[in-house]
């Protein structure tokens, strides 16, 4: 564990509403919330740090490190704002990134839309080369044909360059020789090789990273060169380091470099701070529920780590559906993302169902209560006529809600089409909105071999807190944790994350005839990699952990699973120790294995190299007095399905009123937590709250 | 509070379509043959007590699912459900009990709680090789298909039946993937029932008839809805196919009264003597997706939504055809059947229904080695690749929408999907030299047929190879709807030129390439009624040329490009006078 009590460390999370600020100096921690600046959102950034700094009473000079992470890269895919980008690839594949699997997201829907490729066909070009599978030439790669498509690329205004060529992940030797030419000829061209962005196979997810990676980069790089500059001139002299979409961190250098490693570094954020709170609390196995006002996000942490995945989707065009995005194989947090927030819309679809997004009313025209002319029904509205949410103390006062509006939308929407009251209608919403976050939660532990009942819930994000002891009783949940900092959970998060690299490269090999060696040597050239990245932005002489993992199956299949490998090289009987591990890992996964009748094979290599977690050492200081309603409030509670009288207890009086038996509202500047009548609140030393069963839901029974 | 009698049912719903999603996940991760693993040719549901299907995996072919919806009833014959024990497992292969051809195997898990058989879990999987001559058109009787697996227990209280697996293993080419699958059928089917039984447990319920029926009607009642919405009347359609050698002609009659939808499909060819014929049941089932996807594609599938429209085909028609007739590439007519039902449909709702499509996928099995060629092709053949047998997915455009261009290279109506390149040629001695657009393929139209592809597959080292063709629309063009022309029609041949037959097998001979185009989509709506920028897009894309620019849409572009807008104007209206 590494000690930052001595250093003046600063995170600093953009994200699409919001820019956090949090500074932690000499044990005492300082936030900032401010709206972004999307012209130019370093300025944001700047007025946050001054504001910090100025709380903390240190000066620019005295801050050791700044972390960031910005949605920069993501808005760029998703709004579509990134370079004017040109793709070299082999020749007859020129569509690959746009056929993708030739599936569809959805069967029945025949008006379904699919991803558009980020790079148009105009601009594919193509060019005479092929290996095999093996990595033999089978023809080579003709400088001339690179030569004549010279005229072609400048004439479509090529910023950045994306070269793919088929099974590049087993040898470079196309994709480099491209490159050099093209750096050579073209220098200002920004370039992207897949063998270099994405080093595995499966032409169309390498293709699609490498052309996301060329896509964001100049914006990237312009961004990180100028937010440099401005932290110089105002007289931070300190490094900056990059949050990655894998929880780790990475130096301004290597950011350029890999920027689609970027994307949703935001929510990796969240996820650390998840698991510090896991490690702070000794919470050996947690799910993390993040829910604002479009999205919820939720991902698995066990032994204080998040689960990590290796492929992801960006910028789903269809309900969220899996398949209806652009494939990314990079090292990310494995969470699961799905339509539901405060924001998203309820109605009634065609066969009587109650229905709660992935629509969403945003922030304008936002929920009906609003009052900014949203008249569809909310999850927001829905809590507010369940007398979840004051409508006097909303957003810290600032904001005065329209309960007659959100009856309206209930009734007119939700209560008269099903035969409901209003309230129960309303109270159906957060059901079903719960009910499609615990699935979406239940799949995807699934996916892993994993389960979700036995876990702690960790919530934060502005909706989280309404709807945690519903998610509880859904997924068989007896303890929530809500930390402090909830509302600033990424940057914190920023600030607990190592230095890190992930270097993940295809290296096929059968255990049948297994060639020790060049799985040794290919280990090591990878972690002298990954080494050299993480030396880059860490402390010199800081303890660095190394991690290798396979990935494995039984010859014959198709999909892998991770297998952790022994400490060390790997000796002669390694095949057969391997073996073992994988037989036991798929037993885990599947419930069964199958070394009877097949053997095991790496289709993958991974190595991450890391240093030590920073530890939280702080005590908060944000969140002044909150002196919003006290007493008690008539609210439906979800665990007795009945209205009952809630105790409303501001949180910052919690640690004098000592633990509050549920039904309570627990109210703070940005949200409210709703303890249903079978949980009990307490606040924990941190300031984080506990809440834990104290009986079990008691559906009410058929009548 | 009693009104919440009906959330808690819609959570249980909702709930069970997400268990049968893992479910069908679970089968994707743990099996060997590619078209499991990586194509996504699978289905999983669960069933109630009676064999009604209650709740369907989003992921999933139509053939599959519906097929499989209706086989279910005949496991419960045989194995009464009071009978069932826990651990027993069922399976069956058989084409006329269940999905239509020996590759699509289906097993099925009775689920315990509190000592009673609570539901079934079943999916069905297509196994790459099931013996016999494999995937392919060639058969003349089905018992040269592969090996017919009657209704049976593939477990018997927990116990795997060997001597199934044992009889299984002597008669395929690959053994490991085919006893891998059935095991990878087995434990995504024991995690659904798992997940069933907690869900039971959560909600305080016995079993889940009373929701089950719950499902069944609100889904029964939405199609019925959207039927009656629609104007009574018989609505025809007829399509003509490239069959085996000869013709084929499938006829449709939709008669709407109400909200009763029945499909008749009397005048349609006899059987084929080759193996290209449907059973009944893989009828009904593209027949039903056809329809649902115009009149409810936001119904779930189960078994009120499946069992609305009432679906007849002439025994020993093509559609509904006896034992022994061979069934093997049946695919590629039964895909063809929501285009027809669309066709009707476009009468009865004309601004719902898109062009018409590819339609069948266009899937090549792809065989290798000595035993594999033309006897004097392996003779003459300075080198030939060790035996093998690959089959890929590919398909062409889809047609034009009504308000959207049609997707390229898009499955429809099926719902697999292709796998990569790399992992094929890591895997098989095939080399896959080009895949991607099929350019000028998408027919004309307001909106745009999807593009099909160009593929063409040759073997390491110029190995000769054969492949079991069964492709069609290669010379009856997806039609255009309202006005839009029609797409390309797709191509058999070698890269020497050679023409090959579409359907059955041949040989590839050395140093030569396989080269299939497959079909594009059909355009919706007039040309001359197409934005002109995005018909400039179409030309900057290379999806189109110039010439068809002006041919086709009446779209004049300059050297330089741009939409001349008056030599455009003029040359649609003396398109229009010409079409009037």
């Amino acid at each position: 564990m590494q000690i930052a009590e001595t250093q003046v460390r600063v995170g600093i999370d953009i994200g699409g509403t919001f820019t956090d600020v949090a500074l932690e100096s000499k044990g005492t921690r300082y936030t900032a919330k401010l709206l972004t600046t999307p012209d130019n959102p370093v300025d944001a950034c700047m007025e946050g740090l001054g504001r910090v700094v100025s709380e903390a009473k240190v000066s620019p000079g005295d801050i050791d490190v700044i972390v960031h992470g910005t949605t920069l890269a993501t808005n760029a895919v998703i709004e579509r704002k990134g370079a004017v980008t040109s793709m070299v690839t082999t020749e007859g594949f020129r569509d690959v990134i746009e056929i993708g699997t030739e599936g569809r997201p959805e069967q029945y829907d025949v008006n379904i839309l699919k991803p558009e490729p980020l790079v148009p066909r105009r601009r594919r070009f193509t060019v005479s080369e092929r290996l095999n599978s093996a990595g033999e030439v089978l023809k080579p790669l003709d400088e001339a044909a690179l030569e004549a498509l010279l005229p072609s690329l400048d004439e479509a205004g090529t910023e950045a360059l994306a070269i793919c060529f088929l099974h590049a992940y087993v040898d470079s030797v196309h994709e480099a020789a491209a490159r050099d030419f093209f750096a050579t000829r073209r220098p200002d061209w920004l370039i992207s090789c897949s063998f270099d962005i994405s080093p595995e196979f499966r032409e169309f997810e390498r293709f699609s990273t490498t052309c996301t990676n060329a896509y964001v980069q100049p914006q990237v790089s312009k961004y990180l060169a100028e937010f440099q500059e401005r932290l110089k001139a105002a007289g931070y002299g300190c490094e900056m380091l990059m949050m990655l979409s894998s929880g780790g961190l990475t130096t301004v250098q290597t950011a350029r470099v890999f920027p689609v490693r970027l994307i949703e570094s935001g929510p990796a954020g969240g996820a650390i701070f998840a698991c510090d709170v896991a490690r702070r609390l000794s919470i050996g196995q947690a799910i993390s529920f993040d829910m604002g006002g479009t999205t919820a996000k939720i991902c698995l942490i066990d032994d204080y780590k998040a689960q990590s995945s290796r492929r992801f989707e960006v910028a789903r065009v269809y309900r969220f559906r899996k398949d209806s995005g652009l494939p990314l194989r990079i090292p990310v947090i494995d969470m699961v993302e799905i339509g539901a927030g405060g924001g998203s819309i309820a109605g009634v679809d065609a066969l009587g169902r109650l229905t709660v997004g992935p629509e969403s009313a945003g922030s304008a025209p936002g929920p009906a209560c609003y009052g900014l002319g949203g008249s569809q029904p909310t999850v927001t509205d829905a809590n507010l006529a369940l007398g979840r949410i004051d409508p006097v103390g909303f957003a810290g006062g600032s904001m005065h809600l329209d309960t007659g509006a959100t009856d309206a939308a209930l009734a007119q929407s939700v209560a008269e089409p099903m035969g409901m009251s209003p309230l129960a209608a309303a109270y159906g919403v957060t059901e079903m909105v719960c009910e499609n976050m615990a699935s979406a939660a239940r799949v995807h532990a699934i996916e892993s071999g994993k389960n979700v009942d036995d876990r702690t819930l960790i919530a934060f994000g502005g909706a989280a807190p309404l709807h945690v002891c519903q998610m509880a009783d859904k997924l068989g949940i007896d303890r929530i944790i809500i930390p402090s900092n909830a509302g600033v959970g990424s940057a914190v998060g920023f600030l607990r994350a190592p230095v890190s690299y992930e270097v993940v490269q295809t290296h096929y090999q059968q255990l049948d005839h297994f060639d020790v060696g060049a799985a040794n040597a290919a280990l090591n050239q990878m972690e002298r990699q990954a080494e050299a990245h993480v030396k880059l932005g860490a402390e010199d002489g800081a303890k660095l952990t190394l991690r290798r993992v396979a990935y494995m199956r039984y010859h014959g299949q198709g999909h892998e699973i991770s297998v952790v490998l022994p400490e060390g090289p790997l000796g002669n009987d390694a095949a057969s120790e391997l073996q073992k591990l994988f037989d036991a890992e798929y037993n885990i996964v599947f419930g069964r294995n199958i070394g009877n009748i097949a053997s095991g094979e790496i289709v993958s290599l991974a190595v991450t190299v890391t240093t030590e977690p920073y530890d939280d050492v702080m005590a908060s200081s944000s969140g002044g007095v909150d002196s919003i309603a006290r007493g008690t409030r008539r609210a439906f509670d979800s665990a007795s399905e009945t209205e009952m009288d809630f105790t409303i207890v501001p949180r910052d009086t919690l640690p004098s009123v000592g633990p509050v038996a549920g039904p309570a509202v627990i109210t703070e500047k940005e949200t409210s937590i709703v303890v249903s009548s079978v949980f009990e609140a307490r606040v924990l030393e941190g300031g984080d709250i506990d809440l834990r069963r104290t009986a079990k839901r008691a559906l009410a029974k058929e009548a | 509070m009693q009104e919440l009698q009906l959330l808690r049912k819609q959570l249980i719903w909702s709930r069970l379509i997400s268990a049968i999603e893992e479910q069908a996940q679970t089968v994707i991760r743990t099996a060997f043959s590619q078209s499991v693993r990586e194509c996504g040719d699978l289905s999983a549901g669960v069933f109630n007590r009676r064999g009604d299907m209650v709740a369907q995996a989003v992921t999933g072919t139509p053939g599959h699912v519906n097929a499989m919806a209706i086989c279910i009833k005949h496991f419960i014959e045989k194995f009464p459900v009071d009978e069932m024990m826990p651990g027993d497992v069922y399976c069956t292969n058989d084409p006329w009990l269940s999905v239509g051809h020996y590759h699509d195997v289906t097993v099925v898990t009775p689920a315990f709680h509190k000592g009673r058989m609570v539901g079934l879990l079943a999916n069905t999987c297509h196994i790459v090789d099931m013996g016999g001559r494999g995937f392919g058109p060639d058969s003349r009787q089905v018992y040269e298909e592969g090996i017919n697996i009657p209704i049976m227990h593939l477990a018997r209280e927990g116990v795997v039946n060997e001597d199934l697996m044992g009889l299984l293993r002597t008669n395929v080419r690959n053994a490991r993937d085919m006893e891998g699958d059935f095991y990878a059928m087995m434990t995504c089917n024991d995690e659904g029932a798992r997940r069933l039984v907690s869900i039971l447990e959560e909600f305080g319920l016995d079993d889940i008839e009373e929701v089950g029926d719950y499902i069944i009607e609100q889904s029964r009642d939405s199609i019925r809805n959207a039927i009656r919405d629609l104007p009574d009347g018989v609505y025809e359609n007829e399509t003509e196919l490239d069959g085996f050698s000869d013709p084929i002609r499938l006829k449709a009659k939709m008669t709407i009264v109400g909200d009763a939808l029945t499909i008749d499909y009397d005048g349609t060819s006899e059987a084929s003597l080759f193996g290209i014929n449907v059973v009944m049941n893989f009828c009904i089932a593209y027949t039903v997706f056809g329809v649902n996807c115009i009149v409810g594609p936001e119904v779930p599938c189960n078994a009120g939504s499946i069992n609305v429209a009432n679906v007849k085909a002439p025994l020993g028609s093509i559609l509904n055809v006896e034992r022994p007739m061979p069934v093997s590439a049946r695919h590629v007519i039964g895909q063809m059947l929501p285009d027809l039902v669309f066709g009707c449909l476009a009468q009865a709702a004309p601004d719902r229904v898109p062009a018409e499509g590819a339609g069948a996928m266009w899937n090549p099995m792809f065989r290798g080695g000595k035993t594999a060629v033309d006897p004097e092709v392996a003779e003459n053949s300075p080198t030939l690749t060790r035996d093998f047998d690959v089959i890929t997915f590919n398909t062409g455009g889809t047609g034009g929408r009504p308000t959207l261009d049609g997707m390229s290279t898009t499955a429809f109506p099926s719902g697999v999907r292709t796998p990569p390149v790399e992992a094929i040629e890591a895997d098989y001695p095939l080399i896959i030299w080009r895949k991607e657009f099929r350019e000028g393929s998408g027919g004309a139209g307001e909106y745009r047929g999807g593009l099909g592809q160009v593929l063409e597959f040759g073997c390491e080292d110029g190995a000769p190879f054969s492949i079991a063709a069964m492709f069609d629309r290669t010379w009856q063009a997806p039609k255009g709807r309202h006005g839009g022309l029609d797409g390309a029609v797709g191509v058999v041949k070698t890269d020497a030129g050679t023409a090959l037959k579409s359907k059955g097998r041949q040989t590839v001979p050395y140093g030569q390439k396989l080269v299939l185009e497959m079909p594009g989509g059909g355009g919706y709506g007039s040309p001359t009624a197409r934005d002109p920028e995005l018909v400039r897009q179409d030309v900057l894309d290379q999806l189109i040329t110039v010439d068809a620019a002006a041919a086709e849409y009446g779209v004049v572009l300059t050297s330089d490009m741009r939409v001349d807008i008056g030599a455009t104007q003029a040359q649609r209206s003396t398109m229009k006078s010409a079409a009037e």
